[in-house]
């Protein structure tokens, strides 16, 4: 059980969200550009791990971000959504640093769709407040971070990320309704269980993954509340990922693979 | 004499009301019986950071008792304000009012949810002194229209909530709590009372709606004061005009409502009071936390028509800036660049603790309120009676039945009990009757 890879249970988990979001919430997922977002991303893992020599396909990688950007990108353009799963996978294989992909490849597609496209958005609203939604979001979401043994930098994030609401809220004089209803959002928890606890685009060690964590959470706060940006997170990802190459350089840490005994140069 | 303050809940305002009294009602003419007559309307037009917002007047009342208060994010000029025309919001929600459309087997016709709305009065105030003591700053004064404004901004929330109070604005409780919270967000307040010369003078009956132009990052409705002393839940009927696509809120689910489904005829005698409970039972559903989308359009057409598109003319006046721009060959009425939302939203402190966050998505797809009637063939079949249709009506009048009853919660019995086609409908058969072909009657031994 010990050496089963964690994504298992994440694509589990992220198919059990799309059942849900899309059979009770209506999130205007099409089962078309499902479809096309998958046989994309497979089909550039595919093409792309043979371009870059790689003798093993990675599947398991290019499905997890399939079912991450058809639940948080939203688009009523097929061709938006293949874009979409292309610049995902490609992101994989171009944008790297030492060996290890600077951006999460879901969460960099959204953000280059929603600037490129008009016709691209993100549905912050869809996934409600309802608690007992958030508690099996969060406890799916720890069954993976466990398995991946990959905690801080959710912990980092949501801590901070709550205490700067709170403390807003305190500041401003609002009632504690006002932050526990932010916080209770189903897609900043898929975000934070799902997306920026991605542990091979974090940073190595624990003490950086802590950082990092931190950084986003400060940066989409700002996003949010100064900027009125909508998607705040998503786009606070993209914007800390690139310092992850110098957060691995200052603190020392142990590069994450999917499998122990597979520690290839796999993207 | 003091003064009850109305804020329509909307992008920058927040109506408090110290009574029950309707400010921005409508009513269903079709079912001849007010339907979410507490509905404040808004219509909020955006692109980019730019923001106009129209602010539908309904007060029913004194004119000299009206007052408004709007949190705003910026300051106003008095070129950023403007008196808009009833007429042009009319049309507005008639466009994009939930319809019932009616076919008769196999002919069509055609819809019909007819809105009309009641309007408001108001008075008119004072200001002075005190105001530097309480730390209160009037910004800025302006006379338009039939309406005084202030533009206010103030140190801290308690010094405002004196001032007004002392200026004979009737706050709720709580208000200084949400009044600080705006304030510390950098917002000013736009206060609006009418001015009664000029509202005599200016020859129309009813206030008219307020307008106001700003650029803001800010894309929201404040809520919040509105809620303070809410008898129970209000509607808000929220319009949007946008370039790209559909409007949705950005902290809260916006929600379709049912749409396209068949329902048993007699409902064109009930529409009104079928959308009400039809309405009643989706906000349940959402545990009350849902934003409902009843229209999105583009506005250079529609089908079926609940009214006309509004024309070039009218979109302007709502404060659509970048048709400008366009070449003057674009066919009237409409616009091919205009993306209409209207959003239903029933809320309270409980449900809706946070103001609307509203975001524009890239959506262009259609959305409407359609229902549909269904009418059977009244004639005498030249063929006779065809158990077939007689079999597939009996069936159909079920399934129109059960969804009536599932959409509001009414109970199917009573629906059948009026449906007298469906129970007229002959029963086909059961097969083995004809199988000996057997003539004449038989008694049981």
């Amino acid at each position: 059980m010990q050496n089963i890879d964690p994504r298992h249970f994440q694509i589990i988990s992220l198919s059990l969200f799309l059942g849900y979001g899309s059979l009770w919430l209506d999130i205007g997922v099409q089962p078309v550009q499902a479809i096309a977002i998958v046989s994309t991303a497979l089909f550039t893992q595919w093409a792309a791990s043979r371009l870059a020599g790689l003798s093993r396909f990675d599947c398991l990688s290019a499905i997890i971000s399939s079912l991450s950007l058809t639940l948080l990108l939203r688009t009523d353009l097929l061709s938006v959504a293949i874009v979409a799963a292309a610049v995902a996978i490609l992101s994989k294989f171009i944008i790297r640093w030492r060996g290890k992909h600077v951006f999460n490849p879901a969460n960099l597609a959204i953000v280059v769709c929603v600037l490129l496209f008009d016709r691209a958005w993100i549905s912050s609203g869809q996934w409600g407040s309802a608690t007992l939604a958030a508690i099996v979001m969060i406890g799916l979401g720890v069954m993976v971070l466990a398995r991946a043994r990959r905690f801080e930098t959710t912990l980092a994030f949501l801590g901070l990320y709550t205490l700067l609401l709170f403390g807003r809220a305190l500041w401003l004089g609002d009632p504690i309704a006002i932050p526990v209803h932010q916080l209770t959002n189903g897609a900043l928890l898929i975000f934070a269980f799902f997306m920026i606890s991605d542990p091979r685009t974090a940073p190595d060690s624990v003490l950086g993954r802590t950082v990092f964590g931190c950084s986003v959470a400060v940066v989409a706060f700002v996003l949010q509340f100064g900027l009125h940006k909508s998607g705040a997170p998503i786009f606070a990802l993209v914007l800390c990922a690139p310092f992850t190459p110098l957060i691995d350089l200052m603190t020392q840490g142990v590069r994450y693979q999917w499998r122990r005994e597979h520690l290839s140069k796999g993207a | 004499m003091r003064i009850p303050v109305f804020l329509c809940s909307a992008l920058l305002t927040l109506a408090l009301t110290s009574t029950a009294q309707a400010f921005c009602g409508f009513y269903v003419a079709k079912a001849d019986a007010e339907l979410f007559n507490e509905a404040s309307q808004v219509v909020l037009v955006r692109d980019g950071n730019r923001t106009v917002i129209t602010m539908v007047n309904d007060f029913k009342g004194d004119v000299s008792e009206f007052a408004m208060v709007v949190p705003v994010p910026t300051f106003i000029e008095r070129e950023q304000i403007n008196v808009g025309e009833q007429a042009v919001i009319d049309h507005l929600d008639d466009y994009t009012s939930p319809r019932l459309v009616e076919y008769f087997d196999p002919d069509p016709c055609s819809p019909s949810v007819l809105r009309e709305m009641a309007a408001a009065k108001s008075s008119d105030a004072d200001r002075r002194e005190r105001r530097d003591a309480l730390g209160v700053t009037i910004d800025a004064q302006y006379a338009v229209g039939e309406y005084d404004i202030l533009i206010l901004s103030a140190k801290d929330s308690q010094g405002l909530v004196t001032w007004l109070n002392e200026n004979d604005y009737r706050l709720p409780s709580g208000a200084s709590r949400v009044i600080g919270s705006y304030l510390k967000q950098g917002m000013r307040f736009f206060v609006a009372r009418v001015n009664l010369e000029r509202q005599a003078s200016s020859g129309f009956a009813n206030l008219r709606p307020l307008q106001i132009a700003f650029e803001s990052p800010k894309f929201m409705l404040p809520i919040r004061l509105g809620t303070l002393n809410a008898k129970g839940k209000q509607d808000m009927l929220v319009y949007t005009l946008t370039r790209t696509g559909r409007v949705e809120t950005s902290n809260y689910r916006t929600i379709r409502l049912p749409s396209n489904v068949e329902l048993p005829v007699h409902v064109k005698d009930e529409f009104g009071d079928f959308y009400k409970a039809m309405f009643a039972r989706q906000v349940s559903d959402a545990n009350d936390r849902g934003v409902f989308l009843e229209y999105a359009w583009d506005m250079s057409w529609c089908d079926p028509c609940a009214a006309d598109p509004l024309s070039r003319e009218e979109l302007r006046s709502l404060g659509v800036f970048w048709l400008d721009n366009n070449d003057a060959r674009r066919p009237a009425p409409g616009a091919e660049n205009v993306f209409v939302t209207r959003l239903h939203v029933r809320y309270d402190a409980e449900h809706f603790p946070e103001d609307l966050i509203l975001t524009e998505t890239g959506d262009r797809q259609n959305f409407q309120g359609r229902y549909i009637l269904r009418h059977p063939f009244k004639g005498k079949p030249s063929c006779g009676i065809d158990p077939g249709y007689q079999a597939a009506l009996a069936m159909r009048f079920e399934a129109e039945a059960q969804t009536l009853a599932n959409l509001t919660g009414w109970d199917i019995q009573e629906i059948r009990n009026k449906m007298p086609d469906y129970t007229a409908a002959p029963k086909p058969e059961p097969w083995w009757k004809s199988l000996w072909n057997r003539g004449g009657s038989s008694s049981g031994r």
